[in-house]
């Protein structure tokens, strides 16, 4: 038996009123908002957001791959899983991939990895998919997008989903593209994309998936499936013949916005964070074709609960006050010439001290037993030499032991907060905070690490572990 | 094995290029300048030089002094002719003009020169922006990067505020009276770069660097050089009557706890301790805050000031707020600190801070300080402080001079 073992979910702390994109481009302003990822947030960091969230309470060495969607790779060429693989601390014998240019990249990933368990290759297989797209500015998709992600643990035990069957079709149609060369996402009229897109397709699988099971509408507690809108998101549920008060699951576009290729399954996070025992779902999402598959909730589902999920990480959140800012985080204008020196950066560095930049390991002295960050060669308490054991520190919390706001330092969003934080179990690290309000810190104030994307420089991105005030 | 240098070396001249924004000279301008000042001063030639050091971080190059592979002992000899003389580039960051007067005073005492020179030059104001920035090359790709100096001892008065319980406004208030005190004592001195005279509420009330500390607790971004000539005690006599003695020299290097260990509080700065301790012992101090009549310290910024006075034994720990709040560390106080305006508002270049420390204490205790209205009545024995690196991580070098006992 394979199934869904267990899920996580991120959201970016930063949310955008759609009042405010209205404020600085006028037109009709609306209700909601738009998750909005901080400066140093891409689809990668957040990928490693929720499977951190997907492996809680998990030992991580049992994990046999890692699959990755997403529209928006951190690089054009160079794998993305890979990285977060390392930032996560999976094994180095696994399986990783990259699932990307479509938005049904995550469901995707999920049948090749629900094939991969099935097939007896893997017992666990991780499956994250992120996107922080950027709209262009002033377009419809700047009220739609948002930023976010999701992951779910495909395992062949201790399943708390079990998948009950699946479809899929191909399909060549163009609807939204993004050319080598383009900056940003560019779509055909809407009502052809919609009618012969998004519409037809979801019909075609969901009626292909009911003839295939032997299944209807009434047989299902939930339908979690891809919204284009809201407002096609509700026609489609009304023709798929779904009551939208009680059996369709929120699209999240009025709280979080599109996340592209991870919406679907932070879709299906927020209905396995409220289903039942005993609940059937069926859950499809839309993208150069389409995929549907029929889940059932067993018990297990009440041993996954201990998650930050959807509900948890809407709930922790800051207003993105002004679009200004929100320009600097996209960093969508020329800001004219820097008076500042680049930064530095080297990839044979950063590959060095890779199992504290990525992994976060510290040293545990074998002779005092203190905690070092990062990795030392002879031990800062009693000089013992080599003598260490790697410990991961990325789950571990702390308290801001001290911190100042440096708005010299250059920096997307001034103040720069250095931070020096006391890890619970002994160690020390220094480091800065992130989605912070500046109004709003104070010594020893509870943190958590976050993977963040540091910097540029020569041509590279600069990943590491930044610490946050804890999210609720 | 190791003997005492207490009154081994003496310093015979000093010089002091002008500090400030000196957008018209290049360092090799301030070389020549200080130099000359200090030849003059010492009564000897160029040709008299047997040796030189130059300490410089090369903040923006030295001009003539960079090569492809670093900054070299070129830096002066080729502004100032010193044809085919030895000359050695010493670099320990900020402490940099200390310790480069420290090396050139082991030189003589080991009788292989006779007279040396010592100059520290740093030209800070090439770069296009203001202040220092970020740390040019940080250590690594993505640790410590992208902070900056203020950003780091900004870290320090957060925390000396917690311990002792002190609110923000507490705190900035106790740091104000530093920078107050600061422009005070610069203002009374014609060669010092910031001379305007401010009060604490324009302190409080000026835009924020790095909070806690806010434009009035940083120093000065200066450009300047300052030269001392050496040669052995026994020679001094030679030159001058009223020359000046080392009487301890003491340098500490860190090991980085701040970022490592749990145990490091940010408030008291072990480098100095070790420093301070090292150099008391040198030069045959036992009550620091009796023995020493002025003290020139590293305060790069204003917390800087109150945690070196403590560090340095000077200040029961956690009372520098008493000693600033009584007065005790100006001209008339028990223990006057940054006669000459300090880092803060004489200037902060570098690589010359050290050196012109030292010049400070030796013209007070020669009574030559310019403007009368600063000088100490009889000083006879002064320490300079100079401290490089960053809270966590520091390298502190002492030096202690005095007259002849």
């Amino acid at each position: 038996m394979v199934g869904i073992t267990s899920y996580g979910a991120y959201i970016p702390m930063y949310r955008m009123s759609l009042q405010t994109l209205a404020q600085t481009w006028g037109g009709f302003a609306g209700k909601g908002e738009k998750a909005v990822a901080n400066w140093d947030e891409d689809s990668l960091t957040m990928a490693t957001e929720s499977s951190i969230d997907c492996l809680n309470g998990m030992d991580r060495s049992l994990v046999d791959g890692l699959y990755f969607a997403t529209t928006t790779p951190a690089y054009r060429e160079k794998q993305s899983a890979s990285i977060i693989a390392k930032v996560i601390d999976l094994r180095r014998d696994i399986t990783t991939a990259d699932f990307t240019n479509s938005v049904r990249g995550g469901t995707s990933a999920l049948k090749a990895a629900i094939d991969a368990v099935g097939a007896g290759s893997a017992k666990k297989f991780l499956v994250a998919a992120a996107d922080c797209r950027i709209p262009a500015p002033d377009s419809p998709f700047e009220r739609l997008l948002g930023d976010g992600s999701a992951a779910l643990m495909i395992g062949d035990s201790d399943i708390a989903v079990e998948i009950e069957g699946s479809v899929s079709i191909s399909s060549d149609f163009v609807d939204i593209w993004k050319r080598e060369e383009d900056r940003f996402i560019q779509s055909w009229e809407e009502r052809f994309i919609v009618t012969q897109g998004y519409l037809a397709h979801l019909e075609e699988i969901t009626s292909i998936l009911f003839k295939k099971y032997d299944v209807a509408p009434k047989d299902f507690t939930k339908a979690v499936f891809y919204a284009h809108d809201k407002r096609r998101h509700g026609q489609l549920a009304k023709q798929l013949g779904f009551d939208p008060k009680t059996q369709v699951q929120d699209p999240l576009l009025g709280s979080v916005g599109h996340t592209g290729s991870a919406q679907a399954m932070m879709m299906l996070v927020a209905a396995l964070e409220e289903a039942k025992p005993g609940d059937r779902i069926l859950f499809a999402n839309y993208g150069d074709g389409a995929d549907a598959f029929i889940l059932k909730v067993t018990d297990q589902i009440e041993k996954v609960r201990n998650r930050r999920g959807i509900k948890k990480n809407l709930a922790s959140r800051m207003e993105l006050q002004t679009y200004g800012k929100y320009l600097h985080f996209r960093n969508l204008m020329d800001w004219g010439r820097k008076r500042e020196p680049d930064r530095f950066g080297a990839v044979t560095m950063s590959w060095r001290d890779r199992n504290w930049v990525l992994s976060c390991h510290g040293h545990k002295c074998r002779q005092c037993g203190t905690i070092q960050f990062p990795m030392q060669r002879v031990c800062t308490w009693c000089q013992a030499k080599d003598d260490f054991d790697e410990v991961r520190l990325s789950d571990r919390k702390g308290t801001l032991f001290t911190y100042s706001m440096d708005n010299l330092a250059t920096s997307v969003d001034k103040p720069t907060v250095i931070a020096i934080v006391n890890l619970d179990g002994g160690g020390r690290v220094s480091t800065v905070l992130t989605d912070r309000d500046p109004e709003k810190i104070s010594p020893d104030m509870p943190v958590e690490f976050t993977f963040r994307r540091v910097h540029e420089a020569q041509g590279v991105h600069n990943y590491f572990w930044k610490c946050r005030p804890v999210r609720s | 094995m190791a003997e005492s240098f207490k009154d081994k070396v003496a310093i015979i001249g000093m010089g002091c290029s002008k500090f400030g924004e000196n957008w018209d000279m290049g360092s090799e301008d301030m070389i020549v300048d200080a130099t000359y000042n200090a030849l003059e001063d010492a009564g000897i030639e160029m040709k008299d030089i047997d040796a030189a050091w130059v300490g410089t971080i090369g903040f923006h190059g030295t001009g003539a002094g960079m090569t492809s592979t670093g900054i070299t002992g070129a830096a002066i000899s080729m502004p100032l002719k010193l044809h085919y003389k030895p000359v050695t580039h010493v670099e320990n960051g900020c402490a940099t003009g200390t310790d480069a007067l420290r090396n050139a005073a082991f030189a003589v005492a080991a009788k292989v020169y006779d007279i040396v020179l010592v100059v520290g030059v740093e030209k800070l104001k090439d770069t296009g922006f203001g202040g220092l920035g970020e740390l040019a090359i940080p250590p690594h790709p993505v640790f410590e990067g992208g902070i900056t100096a203020p950003g780091m001892y900004a870290l320090a008065a957060t925390r000396y505020f917690k311990k002792y319980g002190l609110s923000p406004e507490e705190g900035k208030k106790m740091l104000a009276k530093v920078s107050v005190k600061s422009h005070y004592n610069a203002s009374r001195n014609p060669r010092a770069h910031l001379r305007n005279v401010i009060n604490e509420e324009q302190v409080l009330n000026a835009p924020m660097i790095a909070w806690p500390l806010g434009l009035f607790d940083c120093c000065g971004v200066t450009d300047g050089a300052a030269v001392a000539i050496l040669c052995r005690a026994e020679d001094a006599k030679n030159f001058r009557d009223d020359y000046v003695l080392v009487k301890g020299l003491g340098l500490s290097i860190g090991p980085g706890q701040g970022s490592i260990r749990t145990d490091y509080d940010f408030t008291i700065w072990d480098e100095t301790v070790h420093a301070a301790k090292e150099a008391y012992a040198m030069a045959g101090i036992k009550d620091p805050r009796k023995e020493i009549d002025l003290v020139e310290c590293h305060d790069c910024f204003s917390i800087s000031e109150v945690i070196a006075v403590e560090s340095l034994g000077l200040c029961e720990r956690g009372k520098a707020r008493e000693d600033l709040e009584a007065g005790a560390w100006t001209q008339e106080g028990d223990i006057p600190v940054n006669l000459s305006g300090g880092l803060k508002a004489f200037g902060h270049p570098i690589g010359a801070s050290g050196c012109r420390e030292a010049f400070e204490i030796y013209q007070q205790l020669q009574g030559k300080a310019e403007d009368k209205s600063r000088r100490l009545k009889n000083p006879r024995m002064g320490l300079v402080h100079n401290q490089a690196g960053l809270p966590g991580k520091f390298m502190c070098a002492v030096g202690i001079y005095g007259l002849p006992d």
